[in-house]
């Protein structure tokens, strides 16, 4: 089976042959359009029948969109808020205001770089203990001001280094998850890409799950799972299918509520469809949870989490 | 499965069996010594002072008034929800794990006294699978907490785990803010939740429940962090102090209250208990 990289081969030769095609004299329509015919059908064949480690690399894919780009895409006036009123300021991390059609929420949101320097800013997306300081911090915002939460997540992980474990990163994450189990307004969080075990959950704990159709959600890397369980790295195709990271999983396993739909090929394809799906469901879920009242918000939540969970009962 | 049919396999007891050998050697100063010895010293090495692992059981033991045991655990074993096979099926681990802690899960959960002080008390076994955390032993902890609720007494948490276990998954995963959820309730009702961290406490335990205590009491010896040494080295490639991640390292760091020598353990926790209870009594 053809591969992405086959597919993205073969779609830049067809737009080579769409500038030839302008030159006079020569006709190449009749080739452009059977080719067309054919990357459409090999991509409908690729994405049919998706790999979980290809909807890993997917999900890693360094062309698809990050927050900001849904943040341009689907709000409106995002002004973003910095620092944890701490030790700093995580790039990693941002927060701020914005309307989603004339609805004022609070947007946590995690970061990736696009290019090196970028990425040595905002730590590969991984987040450190003053990027979950701040996103609580805002969360207590949030709740005063009673604005809901929009939260985007896109992490390989939080950051695993000295700096971290100096400040906490574990406490720090666990203080994240309470401040968002216990936020007394709506919460939507949407794994758009990567949501890298706990460094995603502190901020993933919310009154809607949804994922995007190519993004993963998991307890340790296929690469950490492989090096650990199978003891050899090569093993992380067979790592990622047991994992079973993947959004139709999840949705299937009752962890997530929603899959957002992709074009095909990915997000990165098409952007603005992919964050008009998105900005549709987003609205669709923040207006029926603004419908409840706290206590019926606050209560359906934590029988949702405090549900979570698939053990075997024994008789007598 | 043969196991599953006899309940009573799950009660948990705390007799102890009979010793095999008479005799270990300290991996630490490579003395022969005692195992009676041993055992009475609280699992430390009577000639070097190096601590062995105690088991959830002898944990058990070692903090609760003799005769104040009282098994609270719910009657559930862990289920295999991804159909998880490695290099092995994941309910033959959970199986093998079963066989050798004796416990039917990674976690005892007992209402206790501490010098007369009513607790629940949950110790996790880290023989049992590196007591990670799936949907059992979230579950136990959760049911631990409400049964402290009910009983109107202290919650006390004994970590030793890796974090959360990988063959359950994204359930695994979100026990970090299921637990997380419960605790809140217990805050609600005014009950002191002290955590106790020991040899290991890392992970997804460290970076939910474990670091959630009103009071938080690590062992000496313990280790504690998010993100295991390997994974920090091969990520990022930085040296790391000597003290990376032990109890020196996060006292110093302001992430735990306390250091306690195995052997004060209880006494201290009684001590806080009381200044708990003394304090609502009024």
């Amino acid at each position: 089976m053809s591969d992405e990289r086959t597919l993205d081969m073969l779609e830049s030769k067809i737009q080579e042959l769409r500038e030839l095609n302008k030159v006079e004299g020569l006709d190449l329509s009749s080739e452009i359009t059977k080719l067309e015919k054919k990357l459409s059908q090999m991509r409908s064949e690729l994405y049919a029948h998706l790999a979980d480690w290809e909807r890993v690399r997917i999900a890693r894919n360094p062309k698809r969109p990050y927050a900001l780009d849904y943040i341009g895409a689907i709000f409106t006036g995002f002004y973003e808020l910095h620092g944890d009123r701490m030790s700093g300021d995580d790039r990693a991390l941002l927060t701020g205001f914005a309307e989603l059609e004339n609805r004022k929420v609070v947007i946590i949101a995690q970061q990736k770089g696009r290019d090196p320097a970028e990425n040595r800013e905002r730590y590969f997306g991984m987040v450190r203990p003053q990027g979950y300081r701040k996103a609580i911090r805002m969360m207590h915002l949030a709740e005063r001001f009673r604005f809901p939460i929009v939260s985007l997540i896109d992490t390989p992980g939080a950051y695993p280094g000295l700096e971290s474990e100096e400040n906490n990163i574990g406490g720090a994450i666990a203080a994240s998850i309470d401040s968002m189990i216990n936020v007394a307004v709506p919460t939507v969080a949407v794994i758009i890409g990567e949501g890298g075990s706990g460094g995603a959950v502190a901020i993933g704990a919310a009154d809607r799950l949804l994922m995007l159709e190519n993004a993963i959600f998991s307890v340790i890397s296929p690469e950490g799972a492989a090096a650990i369980l199978w003891k050899s790295k090569e093993r992380v195709k067979e790592a990622a299918a047991a994992l079973k990271l993947t959004a139709p999983d999840l949705l299937e396993l009752g962890i997530i509520d929603e899959v957002i739909g992709e074009p095909l090929g990915g997000a990165h394809k098409d952007l603005q469809q992919t964050a008009s799906t998105l900005k549709g469901r987003l609205i669709h879920h923040l207006d029926e949870l603004s419908q409840k009242t706290i206590d019926e918000l606050m209560s359906s939540r934590y029988e949702r989490y405090r549900g979570i969970g698939r053990y075997t009962t024994l008789p007598g | 499965m043969a196991i599953f049919k006899d309940k009573q396999y799950f009660r948990v007891k705390l007799d102890k069996e009979p010793d095999e050998a008479l005799w270990l050697r300290c991996k630490s100063c490579g003395e022969l010594v005692f195992k009676r010895r041993v055992r009475e010293n609280n699992n430390i090495c009577p000639n070097c002072g190096e601590y062995f692992f105690l088991t959830a059981k002898e944990r058990v033991e070692s903090l609760i008034d003799e005769g104040s045991f009282e098994d609270v655990s719910e009657p559930i074993v862990a289920d295999d929800p991804l159909d998880f096979q490695d290099e092995k099926p994941y309910p033959k681990r959970i199986e093998e794990a079963q066989e050798k802690t004796g416990l039917p899960s990674a976690m005892i959960l007992a209402s206790a006294k501490i010098e007369q002080m009513p607790v629940v008390l949950g110790v996790m076994e880290f023989q049992f699978i590196g007591g990670s955390m799936g949907s059992v032993m979230g579950e136990q902890i959760c049911h631990g907490m409400e049964e402290a609720i009910e009983r109107h007494c202290a919650f006390i948490l004994v970590s030793s785990s890796g974090g959360a276990r990988m063959q359950e998954g994204a359930f695994a995963l979100l026990q970090m803010v299921k637990t997380t959820a419960v605790r809140a309730r217990l805050a609600k009702e005014r009950l002191p939740y002290i955590s106790v961290m020991t040899y290991p406490t890392t992970g997804g335990v460290q970076a939910s429940i474990a670091s959630l205590g009103d009071i938080i009491i690590a062992e000496k010896g313990a280790l504690i962090g998010f993100a295991g040494r390997r994974v920090i080295k091969e990520t990022i490639a930085e040296e790391l102090p000597k003290n990376f991640q032990t109890d020196t390292f996060a006292i110093e760091h302001g992430m735990i209250d306390r250091v306690v020598k195995r052997e004060d353990l209880r006494g201290e926790l009684a001590t806080v208990l009381r200044f708990f209870q003394e304090g609502r009594d009024e």
